[in-house]
């Protein structure tokens, strides 16, 4: 069997693959650990939606690690899964910021708010002074972490709790306190109270309703926790004990009795979502870093899809518009690259679906430049081989020829627009700037696949058609 | 056909397109979107099909407490509020606002909020971003040309024709922009870079050309190996240019109106890299190979520039 038709069943295999991967009803892969449920997932310019930039809002020059960003992703995207916000995307960005994406949501403020706030709560030992609730304080943690530090050497299992809190605790205080300091001189004086116990010591966290009808957020604390509690409850019958968040007093209730059990509960004046979004909050432990919102953007689902039935429709024109011309140009291998051109259309189709690619309006202007760009290596061999024949060659060997002198300019000229789209990507994914990762990628792969599709396929089928058809070894059907 | 020999007819022309841009971008500036100097961008439709007067929002915006605001319908029933950086507290409420003042229900078509100091990052990064591309081309090409003579010369012909492109693509952006009331956005960034690339890809095929000419024809000059690799490689950068902007054509005209600025500068920018890969970037190579420069400040040399 000649070289061909080896080709030619290689490029039917992969040809197989790509209509089977762009068929719409196709059932996903599932091999192993390893899942793609081969659906076209669109963008949010596309679908509508809203993409938030977070960053870590602590003074410059505060190292952040890249495991804490980790996981203030990980708590960020279990809170959203908590609140009942389906398909969102969370991925950090550079050193210090984390995008979020939310599709099909325009309006997610409250979403956003509970997700971004901290959610460090302490219980503070008042004596007999009670606080009002919004009072801004500053919280003193010094005595949990003695009490953590002593646990993690004599090696209790409280010790890792104690980790992942540390972090926060001392550098959430410093940051609120941070900007009402400058607003007014007076903010200096907010005082300072050494915490009991923090978030960390609580085991489940439930939304209740009185018979009131009131929210409450009851919680249950761990077994060492609870008798730390149950000890001081015992001690201080009739004192205050208040409730603060992030540094904000949510209620201050009086100790009544002593409370051994470690059950309690919140009451500070909540309604349904409010009381969620706390039980949320806690339940899925404090950020390791206090985030800010730094860019917003949000996409009308109309708008979206306006743009991409025109987007559509567009590629179309130009698709067509292009394979008349090329037909127009070169006949016969003209025809064989709009077959190419088809394939090489299906392919990416199918490769956005594989990888995944999430498609963004500019990743569809990125393919369609690509169609250009790998219209432009038929060209170039198309050129070469008139060229050839003009200077009295067969017309295989002008296409072997044809083949062999186009491929430098083609390797040259693809490789600097790889480049390009590898500078495009890093500088995307520096700002979660999906827009310009998601052209860069369409137009990498375009370029890749078109190396396929354009110079492999399009060269065995030319081949192919010489050999069965002795009518179109003519020079009328080469346009020469 | 002998395009080398009137280099300097299409210099001029180059500079032609080329000054005026400058000049649009000196007068007028290169009005940057919110997405290099921070702020916010609020896009309403009014479910009345009637927007209120821009300078009724505006006056409502100001007793808000956010001054800066600028307020331009789009369409009947559409409101654009440019202003700086909102919060989505901030959005909520002027939303719920406008709702009460128009009696209507109104629906956030896009919202897009960006801070001051990530978008003074992005124009930073972006322009780091382009010198990274430039360098690593000319570096690429240095090597990939290196089988000839002045392998670096080709790389820094290549970086000129696309400094060209880039400049021709930055002044029309000020020009248009400017009478269109464009604003250069990240897409507008990703256009440049894009450009970039063609204008590359494109002089890298005349070049390849070239490096393969020079070792066939030994007996031409340097001169004529290039016309005659330009001139053989002109069908394909007129046909490859012509799919290209088929494509791009059909983007501008049926892709709607988010990705027309976009398609509109690729197309300016496609053409100039065609035009700058035949007409500049083999032209430098011709006149950096003569020493040229020689004969610019003496005009009684000069018809000697335009002999062959």
């Amino acid at each position: 069997m000649n070289r061909n038709y080896r080709l030619l069943i290689l490029v039917l295999v992969v040809w197989a693959l790509v209509i089977w991967a762009v068929l719409p009803n196709n059932p996903g892969i599932h091999i192993g650990n390893f899942n793609r449920t081969m659906k076209m997932q669109e963008g949010l310019d596309l679908r509508g939606g809203m993409r938030v930039l977070l960053q870590v809002d602590l003074p410059d020059g505060t190292p952040v690690t890249a495991q804490e960003l980790d996981d203030a992703k990980q708590i960020l995207l279990s809170r959203s899964n908590a609140l009942g916000v389906s398909e969102v995307n969370f991925q950090t960005s550079g050193s210090n910021r984390i995008v979020g994406e939310f599709p099909g949501l325009t309006n997610t403020s409250d979403v956003v708010a509970s997700l971004k706030q901290v959610g460090q709560l302490a219980f503070i030992p008042m004596g007999q002074t009670q606080l009002a609730a919004g009072t801004q304080v500053n919280v003193d943690y010094s005595d949990i972490l003695a009490r953590n530090a002593a646990a993690a050497t004599t090696g209790t299992p409280a010790a890792t709790a104690a980790a992942t809190a540390t972090a926060t605790e001392t550098a959430t205080p410093a940051v609120t306190a941070t900007p009402s300091a400058t607003a007014t001189p007076a903010a200096t004086e907010i005082p300072t109270y050494k915490a009991l116990l923090t978030g960390t010591a609580l085991s489940s966290v439930n939304v209740q309703v009185d018979n009131l009808g009131k929210y409450n957020v009851a919680f249950t604390m761990d077994a060492a926790d609870a008798k730390i509690f149950g000890n001081y409850t015992s001690a201080h019958v009739g004192d205050y004990l208040t409730i603060v968040l992030d540094n904000v007093v949510v209620e201050s209730p009086v100790i009544s009795s002593a409370i051994t059990d470690g059950k309690g509960q919140i009451e500070g004046s909540f309604t349904s979502e409010t009381a969620n979004q706390l039980a949320v909050q806690l339940r899925y432990g404090a950020l390791p870093v206090p985030l800010k919102v730094v860019e917003t953007e949000t996409v009308g689902a109309t708008l979206g899809q306006d743009s991409v039935n025109k987007s559509i429709l567009a590629g179309i024109i130009g698709l067509a518009m292009v394979m008349i011309l090329m037909i127009y140009f070169y006949r016969l291998p003209g025809v064989i690259a709009d077959l190419a051109l088809v394939m090489y259309t299906m392919t990416s189709f199918a490769l956005y679906k594989f990888i995944p690619v999430t498609l963004t309006l500019p990743g569809i202007a990125g393919f369609i430049l690509s169609v250009g760009v790998a219209v432009d290596a038929n060209i170039l061999i198309f050129e070469r081989m008139k060229e050839e024949m003009r200077s009295g060659r067969a017309i295989r060997q002008a296409i072997d020829l044809g083949w062999s002198r186009a491929w430098p300019a083609i390797r040259d000229s693809n490789i600097s627009t790889l480049i390009t789209c590898v500078i495009l990507f890093i500088f995307g994914s520096q700002f979660g700037a999906t827009i310009v990762m998601g052209f860069a990628i369409t137009l990498a792969l375009g370029v890749l696949v078109s190396l396929f599709t354009a110079i492999v396929a399009t060269r065995t089928f030319l081949h192919l058609v010489l050999d069965n058809l002795k009518f179109a070894e003519h020079p009328r059907w080469f346009a020469k | 056909m002998n395009i080398i020999k009137h280099r300097y007819l299409y210099f001029a022309i180059s500079l032609l397109v080329i000054v005026p841009g400058i000049i649009a971008l000196i007068v007028w500036g290169l009005p940057l979107s919110i997405d290099f100097t921070g702020g916010s961008v609020l896009e309403v439709t009014f479910g009345s099909g009637t927007a209120p007067q821009p300078a009724q929002v505006f006056d409502m915006l100001t007793k808000d407490g956010i001054a800066d605001s600028q307020v331009q319908s789009s369409g009947t029933d559409g409101l654009i509020i440019h202003s700086s950086e909102m919060s989505d507290e901030t959005k909520n409420q002027v939303v719920s606002e406008l709702a009460t003042m128009s009696n209507t229900t109104v629906t956030i078509s896009s919202f897009e909020s960006v801070g001051p100091v990530i978008g003074q990052e992005v124009t930073q990064r972006a322009l780091l971003a382009i010198a990274m591309a430039a360098l690593a081309i000319i570096v690429y090409i240095t090597f990939a040309f290196r089988g000839v003579q002045h392998a670096f010369r080709y790389g820094a012909a290549a970086i000129l024709a696309m400094i060209h492109d880039v400049l021709v693509v930055v002044g029309m952006e000020a020009l248009i922009g400017h009478f269109v009331g464009w604003e250069a956005d990240s897409m507008f960034l990703t256009a440049v870079l894009t450009v970039i690339g063609f204008s590359v890809h494109d002089t890298i095929v005349v070049f390849d050309r070239i490096r393969e000419n020079s070792s066939i024809y030994r007996r031409l000059t340097f001169t004529e190996v290039v016309n005659h690799s330009t001139v053989q490689t002109l069908a394909r950068s007129i046909n490859t240019q012509l799919t290209v902007m088929l494509c791009l054509l059909a983007m501008s005209l049926f892709g709607g109106v988010t990705i027309r600025h976009f398609t509109t500068i690729l197309l300016i920018g496609v053409f100039s890299g065609t035009y700058s890969s035949i007409f500049n970037a083999s032209p430098i190579l011709v006149v950096w190979e003569n020493h040229e420069w020689r004969h610019w400040f003496h005009p009684a040399d000069w018809k000697e520039l335009t002999a062959k």
